[in-house]
This record gives structure tokens, sequence and C-alpha cells, in this order.
């Protein structure tokens, strides 16, 4: 469904990406883990078009992804993105910013997006926030109502870039719970994460990043309990055990 | 007689003619703002445009605009248009004297609101398929607005006294009618009080519609 075929991006002399590519199968969820730096959230937005790159290829069910082309703002409403800083649209309540999608882009009848969008708020647990401004939501809740938002569109797959990092802590696992339901009904997923919790209990297959290079890959198990690589053992270790 | 009460006589005379030049005065100032506000905002968009052409020319515009004042380019407008083929009437070449010299200010304005607003909301606009006249409509005008209202709203009332240039180009607004009565009249403190009262009058609906304004779209 999603074929990256070696792309790579640098910003002047500093390497992003390098001989990046990753084949994601329909109903597949696939965690990118790796330090910060190392390339994960601009692979990410690079596969919806929010970012270019310099070469290679990316398909998404045969459409290449080209920010130069018309067709993007097609690619775009078929990629659902989730922002690690939420990005809800602060002037208009919870059920007006997953309304907007389907109402401006989709051109649904009014009627018709706001039951749609109210059966989503309830979805991800929000059925008593629908007409909250977003700043009277605690992060958690912002961030729901940002997957909502996104799942309003019927994306094809849902990218999420670090979508836990600017919680609380107690406010992670209610995200994750919602993103958990989502990856068990079969919603194709990329998700770019430090939670290796997770990513070992929901992903299909973990990708190691560093340097803008994949350096291995394969299913959670193998990845986090035997990496082979030092560095990604490392990694891990810094992860799971801070301050270790 | 008192002072006041030959104030007041003086002013019954004048009052009628100096309210006709209030009537031009609100007008002139009208359509100057909207000419100002539309121009304001197309230099604005160039200025933000990915195509270095159109940036460079809403540069150079905003900078030659600024830089030469108003009553210089009303007599542009007035004087030398009509020796290259253009006749305009003094309101005419008055209101959009004011609108194209005020539109650079409104273009910085418009674009330090615009440019306030989060990348982040852009992004999210476009990850929801929007194209770029959606995003600027529905996501960063409504969010820019918060930032460019209450400025706007000095704009205006500076607008209603700058207006008042143009009496040098023989639009008979209040200032222009204030002059003509007082070179007639001898009568300095009485009409120039008046018209300042006038304008003071004029200023304050202004002052008062910037602050509804503020009020309308400041908060969320």
């Amino acid at each position: 469904m999603i074929v990256v075929d070696r792309i790579a991006k640098a910003f002047g002399t500093h390497v992003v990406l390098d001989d990046f590519s990753l084949t994601v199968d329909k109903g597949e969820v696939i965690c990118i883990i790796g330090p910060s730096g190392s390339g994960k959230s601009t692979a990410l937005r690079c596969i919806n078009g929010l970012e270019s790159y310099d070469r290679g290829t990316i398909t998404i069910d045969g459409t290449r992804v080209d920010r130069g082309d018309p067709s993007i703002h097609a690619i775009h409403s078929e990629t659902g993105m989730v922002f690690q800083r939420f990005n809800l649209f602060p002037h208009r309540s919870a059920i007006e910013n997953v309304m907007e999608g389907p109402v401006y882009v989709k051109r649904l009848a009014r009627a018709e997006a706001h039951a749609k969008a109210k059966a989503l708020l309830e979805k991800v647990g929000l059925a008593t926030q629908i007409d909250a401004y977003p700043d009277k939501l605690s992060g958690g809740q912002q961030q729901r109502v940002a997957i909502a938002r996104a799942l309003a569109m019927q994306p094809k797959v849902m990218l999420f870039d670090e979508p836990t990092s600017a919680l609380d802590p107690e406010l992670v696992g209610e995200v994750l719970k919602v993103m958990l339901t989502l990856a068990r009904e079969g919603m194709t997923m990329i998700v770019v994460t430090h939670e290796i919790g997770f990513a070992a209990e929901v992903a299909d297959r973990v990708l190691f990043l560093d340097h803008g290079h994949i350096l291995e890959q394969g299913p959670p198990e193998a990845i986090l309990r035997n990496p082979q690589h030092e560095r990604t053992r490392d990694f891990l270790q810094r992860v799971l055990r801070p301050g270790a | 007689m008192s002072v006041l009460t030959q104030f007041a006589a003086d002013a019954r005379d004048f009052l009628p003619i100096l309210l006709k030049g209030c009537v031009v005065t609100i007008q002139l100032t009208l359509a100057a703002l909207v000419l100002s506000t539309l121009l304001g905002f197309v230099w604005a968009l160039m200025r933000l445009s990915p195509y270095a052409g159109l940036r460079w020319s809403a540069v150079t515009l905003i900078t030659v605009i600024r830089g030469i004042p108003i009553i210089v380019q009303l007599f542009y407008m007035y004087f030398v248009l009509p020796e290259l083929g253009v006749q305009l009437s003094a309101f005419q070449a008055g209101f959009i004297g004011l609108g194209i010299a005020y539109s650079s200010y409104q273009a910085e304005n418009f674009r330090a609101g615009i440019q306030a607003v989060d990348h982040g909301q852009i992004e999210a606009a476009q990850s929801l398929g929007m194209r770029p006249p959606l995003v600027m409509r529905r996501v960063v005008l409504p969010q820019a607005i918060r930032v460019f209202l209450p400025p706007y709203g000095n704009t205006m009332i500076m607008m209603l006294k700058d207006s008042s240039i143009a009496s040098a180009i023989t639009v008979a607004e209040l200032t222009r009618g204030g002059q003509l009565i007082a070179a007639s009249t001898f009568k300095n403190m009485t009409v120039f009080t008046l018209v300042a009262l006038l304008y003071l009058t004029l200023s304050l609906p202004l002052t008062f519609f910037a602050h509804w304004l503020e009020r309308r779209f400041g908060r969320k």
C-alpha cells in the first residue's frame, strides 16, 4: 500500500535521511524508534508530503507523493496525521475541529458531518466535551480530538509523530489506549514513538532508525528483546532505564 | 455680545457648510479604508508568497509607497496623472491616493498577523487536504485577525484624520470647508475649533467600533 523506495534528504550538508526504504501493507502497524535527530519525524512527514525529499520515490496505492503536484491535496486527505503538539485549531470547538475536514474538504453536509464527528469523539472518550474549545482541554484530551479529526477524513493510513511526547506522564495512557483500539480494528498505522511498551504490544514491525538510516527492523520481540546492533541496545537501555 | 453667544451665532452660520464637509470626509475615509485594506491584503499575500518575484515586487512597492509623503502622492494623483492622460476628479484622486498610501501600513500589519499564526496550524490544515486558499480562509485568517484588529482600529482613526490632507487637492471635505470659511470671515478661532470638534466627534464612533471589533474577534 505504501512503498518508500530509497529516499534521501539533506538540509545543506546535514544528511537527514539516507537510503530509507519501507513497505507497509494494509492493516500493518509500524513503529519507528530511534534517538532524536535520527530522521524519524522527517521520514513520517515525507510520507504524507509535508516535507519534500531529494531522491527516491514514495507511493501510496500507486500514487506518487510529490509536493509539487496538485495530487498532493488528495494524498493529504488520505493520510491522517497526528502531531506531537496536537495542532488543534484554537478558534474552533472540539467538534468543529473534527468537522472541518469533512465539511470543507469533502463537502459533506453539516448535519451528517456533525453526526459522524460526534460518533468519533465518543469513540475517543470525549462524548461530554464535544463543545469545549482546545484551551479548556488537557493535553491528552486535545490529542484525542486530534486523532478524531484525522480519522474523520477516513484516511487509508494514520501517521503519528511522537503523539505522546508532549504529554504529562499520567495522560500518556489515555492516548495510547485510543491508538491501541485503532490498531486492533485493523487501521494501517505508522507511529514514531519513544513508547517502547506500546511498540512491543501493538507493532507488527519495529524500525530502528539511526542517522537517517534503518539500522535494523523486524518483529518487536526481535528488535526490542534481542537487538543485533550495539546502537540499538544502547538506545533501548537509555529509553527503558532513564538515567542508566 | 459675549464671546460665547458670538461663537454660538457663528457656529449656526458655519455648521451647515462644515457638516457637508463632514459627509465628504466620511465618504473619503471609508473609500480609502476599503481600498487600502484590499491593496494591503494583496501586498501582504505577495510578500508571503513562495515566488521570489512576487515577494520582491511587494517589498519594492511597500518601500516606495511608504517613503513618499501622502501629500506628494495626492499631488501626483491630481496634478501629474492628467498630464499622462488620466483624468481623475479631486475626490477620486483623494481616495485612491490615500488608499494607496495607507496600503503599505495595512500590508505590514496583515503580514505580522498572518506570520503570527503557528506553522503547525498550517500543517494541520494541509494534512486535512485543504488547498492554500482554504487554509488561509478557515485557519490562518481567523487567527491572524486577533493580531491585526487592534492596530486596524488605530489605522481607521488615523485615516479619518489624514483624509484632511485631501484638502490640499481641493476635495471639499471638512478641513477644506473650514479653510474656505476662515479665509472669507477671518473667524479663525471659531472655524477651526468647530473643525477640531467635528473631527473628534467623528472619531468617537470609530473608537467604539475598534473596541467592538476587538471584542468580537479578539477571543478564541
